[in-house]
């Protein structure tokens, strides 16, 4: 934690500052206030119209209750991933580590077109599902599906280098000092990676709230139903309504930096609680 | 120094290369034809045949350019600035859009004989070999337990013919009316278990999936489904009644203009009127509407958008606008 200015990389924070606020406003500033722009030029009743239609409003809660729930699977069983990968060794190890970024590099149409594919009627995993009652693809449950896929990584690499710096030694010390399995997880382990989780929950959250690419393969794309937001922009372009598009999609966007900006709070608090 | 003279030398060289290379590239014509998804083997034919023709015609060697994608999305991407000197796409309505930004001249679909359409087509069925649910007819498709599927006609070109052409059918049934034909359409609608955004989209659910009875389809994509997948999974059923679909062509008069490629667009689209531009069209299974070409096409009966729709701004608007009969439809 050195602060002299002798010691900084770059030289002159003015010029770094400036350069770090000039690009982040051409890379995602400016796009992001065209948005609001375009979608200013409805007058505000439209505007709310357009934003609280009742297909709108279910395609809202279709999208943001599905990625929290997806985004919940994941920071459960990513972070039981993580914890196997940094904690065991296994044969088939280093694959299965980079297996975990897989949803990172394939385009997401073909995420969306393979999990189609796998959980529709006939599908390998689908017909054993769709026998048992449940059914999958083209159902709320498939896009959940396809947001846990695609959010995946994020919990799993916030979550592991966090774990990798916990020692093993300190959950033998707390057995030492006679606390039970359950004792070590709650007050040494969970302490410590619980801010991580909470990113990597963040971040599949985004994700999925923005994913379009592979959700629209395995949604049924049904008005009311299982419609999801980004669809409906596309619903709008297609009729070259632009500023009803925007107008929707500048909703999104609110309502998802509020959620990441209320995460990021209850991220800092759980890390003073954990200090 | 050395080195700097090298790099001169460099430098001219490059200089040197990349004129030559522009003025070879300006003797030569280029073409941007922006189209829909279906076309991409017609035109693929269609521009080797047209760049013969024009060689021997004018000495000029032109290249063309295809672009495919969702006729709408096609149709923003030209507004939005991609440089097509013509486009044909999938309904007037998504070149209507663009003309109306004034890159097209109004009345365009005057321009060209058969409204700017130079070859048509129409939605017939594609059901599973042996047809098992014994489908016919557009009233098969309003039956309980017939699963139908189409893409979203909110999303997708194709998807609003298929609804028109059902619409159409109700409306030209004994004693039919327009609360009938919604009636009607809706029935087929609730027999729709996922609404693809797109036309292929649709094909796959269908193909790939394993789901579905039947599948609405234009005839060019049924019968390329056909041919790529064997006849022995799947046939056409062509019903008694159908819409005539005519995905119109145009020039796009700025950007010809622009370009200086107005003559060749021209008659690159005049072209797909002579008689080898109609085999071509019937050879990727579009209808010609020169009627000396001929075609294997099951004979059916047309209605056109215009005669029972109102042209496709009406369509469009009381259809499938926000809040249109499509959305009164879905509405809870």
């Amino acid at each position: 934690m050195n602060k002299s200015p002798h010691n900084r990389v770059l030289p002159g924070f003015g010029l770094t500052l400036g350069y770090t606020i000039f690009y982040l406003s051409i890379v995602v500033l400016i796009p992001l206030s065209a948005l609001f722009f375009k979608s200013a030029t409805l007058s505000w009743g439209d505007f709310w119209a357009t934003v609280t239609a009742e297909r709108v409003i279910a395609s809202f809660r279709l999208t943001f209750g599905a990625a929290i729930a997806a985004a919940l699977v994941n920071a459960l069983f990513g972070t039981l991933v993580a914890w196997v990968l940094v904690r065991y060794r296994f044969p088939g190890k280093r694959l299965a580590d980079a297996l975990v970024d897989l949803p990172f590099a394939l385009p997401t149409a073909v995420a969306g077109i393979t999990l189609a594919t796998v959980y529709s009627a006939n599908g390998w995993l689908g017909r054993y599902l769709e026998a048992a009652g449940i059914k999958v693809a083209f159902t709320p449950l498939g896009i959940t599906v396809a947001m846990v896929f695609i959010g995946l990584p994020f919990v799993v690499r916030t979550v592991q280098p966090v774990l990798e710096e916990l020692e093993p030694e300190l959950e033998e010390a707390a057995a030492c000092l006679g606390a039970n399995r359950w004792q070590t997880i709650r007050r040494v382990l969970l302490p410590s990676i619980t801010p991580a989780v909470i990113t990597g929950f963040a971040l599949a959250f985004a994700r999925g709230v923005g994913e379009y690419g592979s959700i629209i393969f395995i949604a049924g794309n049904m008005p009311m139903k299982s419609e999801i937001t980004p669809l409906l922009i596309i619903t709008k372009l297609e009729q070259y309504d632009y500023a009803g598009a925007t107008a929707i999609a500048s909703v999104m966007l609110v309502i998802s930096f509020v959620m990441l900006l209320v995460i990021n709070i209850l991220q800092k608090w759980s890390r003073r609680y954990a200090a | 120094m050395k080195t700097g003279l090298l790099k001169k030398v460099t430098a001219v060289v490059a200089l040197a290369l990349s004129l030559s290379i522009a003025t070879v590239a300006a003797a030569e014509t280029t073409l941007l034809n922006v189209s829909y998804d279906p076309t991409r083997e017609l035109y693929q034919d269609f521009n080797g045949a047209f760049a013969k023709y024009w060689k021997g015609k004018s000495g000029e060697t032109v290249t063309i350019k295809q672009s495919h994608g969702g006729s709408g999305k096609q149709a923003r991407s030209v507004i939005d600035g991609l440089e097509a000197d013509v486009v044909t796409l999938a309904l007037a309505y998504d070149i209507d859009a663009i003309a109306e930004k004034g890159l097209i001249k109004q009345g365009w679909q005057k321009e060209l004989p058969h409204n700017s359409s130079p070859y048509t087509s129409t939605i017939v069925f594609l059901v599973r070999k042996g047809n098992p649910k014994k489908i016919k007819d557009w009233n098969d498709l309003a039956k309980p337990g017939i699963s139908v599927i189409t893409p979203n006609p909110k999303t997708s070109g194709g998807a609003r013919w298929n609804y028109l052409a059902a619409w159409g059918y109700a409306l030209k049934q004994k004693r039919g009316n327009e609360a009938k034909a919604k009636e009607f359409v809706a029935k087929i609608l609730k027999n729709v278990p996922v609404l693809d955004s797109g036309a292929r989209g649709s094909t796959n659910t269908f193909v790939q999936r394993g789901l579905g009875d039947v599948l609405l389809a234009w005839e060019n994509e049924a019968y390329l489904a056909i041919n790529e997948l064997g006849p022995d999974k799947f046939e056409i059923v062509t019903p008694s009644l159908s819409i005539l679909a005519e995905p119109p062509v145009t020039v796009i008069d700025k950007v010809a203009d622009r370009h200086g490629t107005r003559k060749v667009a021209e008659e690159y689209l005049k072209y797909l009127y002579t008689t080898e531009g109609q085999k071509i069209a019937a050879k990727h299974y579009y209808r010609p509407i020169d009627k000396k070409v001929p075609t294997n096409l099951a004979k059916v009966k047309l209605f056109t958008i215009d005669e029972l729709f109102g042209g496709w701004q009406k369509a469009q608007k009381t259809h499938f606008a926000d809040g249109g009969v499509f959305d009164q439809i879905y509405a809870r």
